[in-house]
């Protein structure tokens, strides 16, 4: 087990560049330059102003002379500097060590996306395992239903609709934004509260959407399950349906879901950046936003890495889950 | 950038230059309202990414600094140029050498006293090699720079250039005291930025707001609202909808939302709206090589065929008004007598025939030596307005037997792909026009390289000799007399079919009183600004 987990390590390092320099190179495909935005279209400026900044960001050299330039930094973990205006180190603008730990973009979209995530996992397990046991009935085609009616609708609709009802009208709710103007002032139960009232909506929201593909995997592999000799052996022993289901099938039927579990870490950094910009939400989705809309390279490229490192990881965790819940994967 | 981008650049760009005008009288005639206090809350759907002004070309960092510093001078609500941190200033007879005396007693945030030794620093540093700013170009004109005493200094050109005066705007006011002899792209003062400005930076959270406190002691009278706050809000409906649970208190409507959702009575209870043109225009820009837009007459047929008002009322829902060439109407530069061409598909017709073009084979286009009238518009994705508008011209031209293609293409690729490759027969784009008339780089014959602005490719001798003129004179008369002049052969020739100058909308809460619009907006006397302290919403401890 160790030398297949060794195995697997040392395959993650070249799939890792190969990540990286593709990348690289289609971000550099795109049309458009970090310097246009500061340039295109605006009279003021000269032909020479733009090679200047241009050769300033080190843009005029090739591509795979700035890929091996940028790679040489990445080995010793150094992201490079933004190329917006403040020239700040991209890792500090994904992990800014002087802030508390609630103001950084990674930990606030880890934070959303865990809680989301945990709330997918809940709700849609037993609506999964609910379905399948009941299949074809009246509340299988409720269920159904609607977990794709949810699944369907866009978030940002969504969003703007709950926005509408809980915000404007209802006033219940914040907005947008992470924290109230006056959470300076708030008693620490009171900066608690508020930042679980602006994380109420983003969090169904963000849920709402991942329950359908869930709660629709739960149910197919139960049903999967459900069809296997040892459970007709379990009832033919006379066993409870309840024991039947959850001793015998259930525990079965997780396994494919612990691979989805692995597979879903990288999105806890990523899949954010529609309902972060939304509801205005500081995290690493907006970030990632504002970077591809003014072509920042080396913060697009650090968040990219992040992200592939986290895929692979993610990746790693998935393959451990499942030998440890499955004998057979773990005697090879 | 595209270009509401470079709109909302330019915005903020008069915003800066008209920060804060003179009101000497405001003390004898202060209403018994007046109070200190109260905080304003302004979405803005960007970040700024720093707040040292020559290294930000976005708009939000412009905003943002722009309350933080001062410029030499900035204009009037006349257009004027007037003194900011300049109490006065001598251009000499020819032109080439301009005098600037500082306003005395002007202190940075930190009480340090500001001099002409900053301006020279601040200069200094945006010419260096070193410094990533797109924004030397002005500077560079500069042959000398004399500090003459502390509160003198003395600016000599290589030859005279009228823009350089307003170059002296908001760029180079740095304190030197703070900076000198570090790198100002390694410091961290574009983040923790010292002024003289009205309001001084308090903090600033990343992706979610920036807030600002006045500055007491600022040259022209503590701002009378403590405290100003931008909160970064990514989403336009999201803001909208900020707005109407009391989370902002300022934004920019769109023309839909300022004629139809803001029409209730919650909105004109609680807020005040304003309507002045923005100073910039869109245009149907044509390929001047192409051999079918070569033809003045072609060009004048399309101009007759498109129906100018109706573009308006159905894009802008009549928020704007019609251009009829580069500047905006009432604004000193616009000459009101040019050749304008009313809605006439008919006359449009004649004149295509005039060129050649008869519809021979009864499809209801235009052919010429065989070949039918069909052209594309190239437009940018993403701005409804222009696809409207590409969509009323399509339709207009059908009328009068000219097939039109419509292509929406992606900023970048449509300006590295298709503009400056001159891979394009007509585009529908818009200019932000700066409150200087010179338009050297986008009419010029001489800027028609890769990258250059005049990408119609239209040259046109009388029309360079002019604008050279223009730029070489301070006499406002004889700038305007060349102005004028420019606009009826343009009017004329059309490389461009001016479109239309659109307003800007934007909505304030009703709380905040002391905002006089003007056709420079509303924002430059912000320092005015004030709340009754019955109304005052937020208690700001200092």
């Amino acid at each position: 087990m160790i030398s297949y987990l060794i195995k697997r390590l040392l395959e993650m390092i070249p799939t890792f560049f190969g990540i990286t320099l593709l990348s690289f190179f289609i971000i550099h495909l795109a049309p458009g330059k970090p310097t246009d935005v500061l340039t295109e279209m605006n009279p003021k400026i000269t032909p020479e102003a733009r090679e200047k900044l241009e050769r300033y960001y080190g843009l005029d050299k090739p591509i795979i002379v700035q890929y091996g330039m940028w790679l040489k930094r990445i080995v010793k973990l150094d992201f490079g500097e933004s190329f917006s205006g403040d020239r700040r180190p991209v890792i500090e603008k994904i992990w800014d060590k002087k802030k508390p730990l609630l103001e950084r973009r990674l930990f606030i979209t880890f934070m959303i996306n865990t809680l989301s995530m945990f709330l997918i996992f809940i709700i849609a397990i037993p609506i999964g395992i609910s379905s399948a046991v009941r299949q074809y009935s009246l509340y299988d085609k409720i269920t159904t239903t609607s977990v794709f009616i949810g699944f369907a609708m866009p978030s940002f609709w969504l969003a703007l609709l709950m926005m509408m009802l809980f915000g404007v009208h209802l006033n219940w709710l914040p907005i947008s934004g992470l924290k109230s103007m006056n959470y300076d002032s708030l008693a620490l139960s009171g900066k608690i509260k508020d930042i679980i009232l602006h994380l109420l909506m983003p969090i169904f929201v963000s849920s709402f959407g991942g329950l359908a593909g869930l709660s629709r995997y739960m149910r197919s592999s139960m049903l999967e399950v459900l069809r296997q000799d040892y459970v007709k052996t379990a009832r033919a022993k006379g066993l409870s349906e309840k024991q039947v289901i959850y001793r015998h099938a259930f525990r079965n039927a997780l396994l494919p879901i612990i691979t989805l579990l692995g597979l879903s870490v990288p999105g806890l950094i990523g899949g954010s950046v529609i309902f972060e910009n939304i509801f205005g939400i500081p995290g690493m989705g907006q970030l990632f936003f504002m970077g591809v809309m003014t072509r920042d390279y080396p913060l697009i490229m650090g968040i990219l890495t992040i992200g592939a490192a986290l895929t692979l990881i993610g990746n790693i965790f998935a393959d451990i889950g499942y030998m440890l819940a499955d004998p057979r994967i773990r005697a090879k | 950038m595209n270009i509401s981008h470079i709109l909302n650049h330019f915005f903020v760009f008069l915003f800066f230059i008209f920060a804060f005008i003179e009101c000497p009288n405001l003390y004898a005639t202060q209403p018994p309202d007046y109070a200190y206090g109260d905080a304003i809350v302004e979405g803005t759907i960007g970040e700024p990414s720093t707040l040292i002004p020559m290294l930000a070309g976005d708009s939000a960092s412009h905003n943002v600094a722009g309350m933080i510093f001062n410029g030499i001078v900035k204009y009037n609500t006349d257009l004027k140029v007037i003194g900011d941190l300049a109490e006065s200033w001598t251009i000499s007879p020819d032109g080439m050498v301009i005098t600037f005396r500082l306003r005395k007693g002007v202190r940075w945030a930190d009480g340090v006293e500001f001099t002409a030794g900053d301006v020279l620093f601040g200069f200094k540093t945006i010419i260096d090699e070193k410094t990533p700013t797109p924004y030397k170009e002005d500077y560079l004109q500069v042959k000398k720079f004399e500090v003459l005493d502390k509160y003198t200094f003395r600016v000599t050109y290589k030859k005279p250039f009228a823009p350089a005066l307003t170059s002296w705007g908001n760029l180079i006011v740095l304190p030197r005291h703070l900076l000198e002899g570090k790198d100002i792209t390694k410091t961290d003062f574009g983040r923790n930025p010292i002024g003289t400005g009205p309001y001084k930076l308090k903090k600033w959270v990343s992706g979610q707001e920036v807030v600002l406190d006045s500055n007491k002691d600022y040259f022209q009278g503590r701002p009378y609202i403590d405290r100003y706050i931008y909160r970064v809000i990514p989403d336009t409906a999201t803001m909208f909808l900020e707005l109407q649970a009391g989370g902002i208190d300022i934004m920019g409507l769109t023309p839909i939302q300022y004629t139809k959702q803001t029409n209730t009575n919650f909105f004109k209870a609680n807020f005040q709206k304003f309507r002045y043109p923005i100073f910039s225009y869109t245009y149907l820009g044509f390929n001047l090589k192409h051999p079918w837009f070569k033809d003045k007459r072609v060009r004048q047929a399309i101009a007759y065929a498109i129906d100018k008002n109706e573009i308006i009322d159905v894009v802008l829902f009549g928020l704007g008004s019609p251009a009829t060439g580069p500047y905006v109407p009432n604004t000193w530069p616009y000459n009101p007598n040019v050749k304008k061409y009313e809605f006439n598909p008919e006359k449009a017709r004649e004149l295509l025939k005039e060129a050649g073009w008869k519809d021979t084979d009864g499809d209801g286009i235009v052919e010429k030596d065989g070949r039918p009238f069909k052209f594309t518009i190239l437009t940018n994705m993403g701005n409804r307005q222009r696809i409207n508008t590409a969509t009323i011209i399509q339709y207009r031209l059908a009328k009068i037997g000219i097939k039109v293609d419509i292509r929406l293409l992606e900023w970048s690729t449509f300006i590295n792909e298709f503009i400056d490759k001159r891979r394009f027969e007509a585009v529908l784009l818009g200019w932000s026009i700066g409150l200087d008339p010179d338009q050297y780089d986008i009419w010029h014959s001489s800027k028609t390289r890769p990258k250059e602005f005049n990408f119609v490719s239209y040259a046109n001798p009388l029309v360079d000799e002019l604008l050279e003129k223009g730029r070489r004179t301070f006499d406002i008369e004889q700038r305007k007399k060349a102005y004028y002049k420019i606009q009826e052969i343009l009017a004329d020739e059309l490389p461009y079919i001016f479109l239309y100058v659109p307003d800007a909308i934007p909505i304030v809460h009703a709380r905040i009183k002391g905002i006089k619009p003007s056709p420079i907006g509303i924002s430059y006397n912000l320092h005015e600004w004030y709340v009754p302290k019955r109304l005052q919403r937020y208690s700001i401890e200092p």
